[in-house]
């Protein structure tokens, strides 16, 4: 995630066990959710993780733009993930990289795997993820904030899509890696959930760990993400809150 | 219980596929959708804006997944094939029914029917499709006391789309009290508090408070185009500004 200077690693790990951010190894970073946060789209959902700050704006089905890419008997979901210059330390250097197309591909990837797009032949889903502020994990945080776009959109899928990263610290397995974790860690290992099925819908890994450490990691990304799946409710929640009245 | 619409079926049991309300009702088990564009169903009568003119027939963006063509045959007007765009431009603003619907979601309307035609004047607002029916209220109750306490003229589509006529003050309190209704769609007591709204903001230029409003007249059927039938040159000014769409914040 770009050059961070010239600095001395810092210790990931205190003797305590405890993380530079004073976590434990099996702890999620605090986590905002606001669904809905944008008028003009169909759905849209800001979410706020440890220091990462993203927003998630879903239009459609609609229209496809360019019309070449429509399929006749399906959606086709198009997702474009994108960080702002500003969203790190070093000005990003702002547009299409590879970095970013290869994100929008993976989670536009994960997307197809549960929405139920044969309901909209010749259709485009369009999926924003713009990262506001970037402190590592930007593309599971995407994720999460366009699932929930996806779902405020009133998108036909099979579940939401928690995700999380696992990853390597100072020798031990660690849940959600912040930025310096990451740069200096020894591996990280991006996932995404499918709670209904138990399936994987998007798995990445930078880094070496061993067959124990992955399994490992995996046990605890799973948990991480039915964690973060909670949470996820819980905003669709309120911000479907109902009244004492009941519906209309 | 077999699954209905918003839910799906796998390893024997039923899962929800969108987000919405649980109903029961054996034996179907299906969830109402509480957010969402509009999905059109045949005999809706929907407000749609001209996005393409074709030799043929119009393309009109009614907030479906798809657009919804207008051929020149569906209209009370005569049309030549080429002179489409004598009749309707792009902006131009409709009250249309949906005719047919297929499976590949292509969206077949018609203006020929009581209440259809071209919309003229007045602006259009955008509510969630899913609070349309709290909108209209049971019988139609909440949409006829807003007309009468308002004295706009309203047309409401099913699609979401609302067009309100009348003088610029009226215009903004029914656009104010279409907020009101999106923000609160759930809760009890909204009928009152919208006519409380109305009748607090009702203007008393003459004195005594509430002012009969002024054109109750032709409050029903939703206005149409004076001259049917004649192509329109002037430009309407049905603005699809603030769309409050997809529901509050």
């Amino acid at each position: 995630m770009g050059s961070v200077g010239a600095k001395e690693i810092p210790v990931l790990l205190s003797p305590e066990g405890l993380r530079i951010d004073g976590r434990r190894l099996d702890e999620l970073r605090p986590i905002t959710i606001h669904v809905g946060a944008l008028k003009n789209a169909d759905g849209s959902a800001f979410v706020e993780w440890g220091a990462n700050k993203v927003m998630a704006a879903v239009y459609g089905p609609r229209e496809v733009h360019p019309r070449h890419l429509q399929q006749n008997n399906k959606a086709v979901i198009q997702c474009k993930y994108n960080m702002a210059a500003f969203a790190v330390d070093e000005r990003k250097r702002p547009g299409l990289d590879r970095r970013s197309q290869e994100i929008s591909k993976v989670i536009g990837e994960a997307f197809e795997s549960v929405v139920f797009a044969e309901e909209y032949p010749r259709t485009s889903i369009d999926i924003y993820i713009e990262v506001l502020q970037a402190n590592a994990g930007t593309r599971c945080a995407g994720l999460v904030a366009a699932s929930l776009a996806l779902a405020d959109a009133g998108i036909p899928m099979v579940d939401l899509l928690p995700a999380v990263a696992v990853g390597k610290v100072a020798g031990k397995i660690a849940l959600d890696l912040k930025k310096e974790e990451d740069n200096f860690g020894e591996a990280d290992l991006p996932m995404a959930l499918v709670p209904q099925s138990g399936r994987l819908v998007l798995l990445q890994m930078e880094g070496h760990m061993t067959e124990d450490e992955l399994a490992a990691s995996l046990e605890l990304g799973v948990q991480g993400c039915r964690e973060i799946y909670e949470k996820m409710k819980a905003a669709l929640r309120e911000r479907y809150a109902l009244g004492a009245g009941g519906p209309a | 219980m077999k699954p209905g619409p918003g839910t799906y079926r796998t390893g024997g049991k039923v899962y929800a596929s969108v987000l919405g309300l649980l109903s029961e009702r054996p034996p179907v088990v299906q969830v109402i959708p509480l957010s969402g564009r509009y999905i059109p169903k045949t005999n809706d009568t929907v407000i749609g804006t001209v996005t393409d003119v074709q030799g043929t027939f119009w393309l009109l963006d009614i907030g479906a997944p798809r657009w919804a063509p207008l051929h020149m045959t569906g209209t009370p007007w005569q049309v030549e094939v080429g002179e489409t765009d004598r009749f309707l431009r792009v902006g131009d603003a409709v009250v249309v029914q949906v005719e047919s619907l297929d499976p590949t979601g292509r969206i077949g309307v018609t203006m020929n029917g009581e209440g259809l035609g071209k919309l003229d004047g007045g602006t259009i607002a955008r509510i969630s499709p899913a609070r349309v029916p709290r909108l209209v209220g049971r019988n139609g109750s909440m949409i006829d006391s807003i007309r009468h306490l308002s004295g706009a003229d309203i047309a409401v589509g099913q699609n979401g789309r609302v067009w309100v006529g009348g003088s610029p003050d009226a215009i903004h309190r029914v656009r104010e009290v279409l907020r009101i209704i999106e923000e609160n769609a759930q809760h009890s007591g909204l009928t009152e508090r919208v006519e409380s709204y109305l009748l607090a903001t009702t203007p008393t230029d003459a004195k005594g408070p509430a002012v009969p409003p002024e054109e109750h007249a032709h409050r029903d059927a939703p206005p149409r185009n004076p001259n049917a039938g004649e192509p329109d040159d002037e430009p309407i000014d049905s603005l699809d500004d603030e769309p409050t769409e997809p529901g509050p914040e």
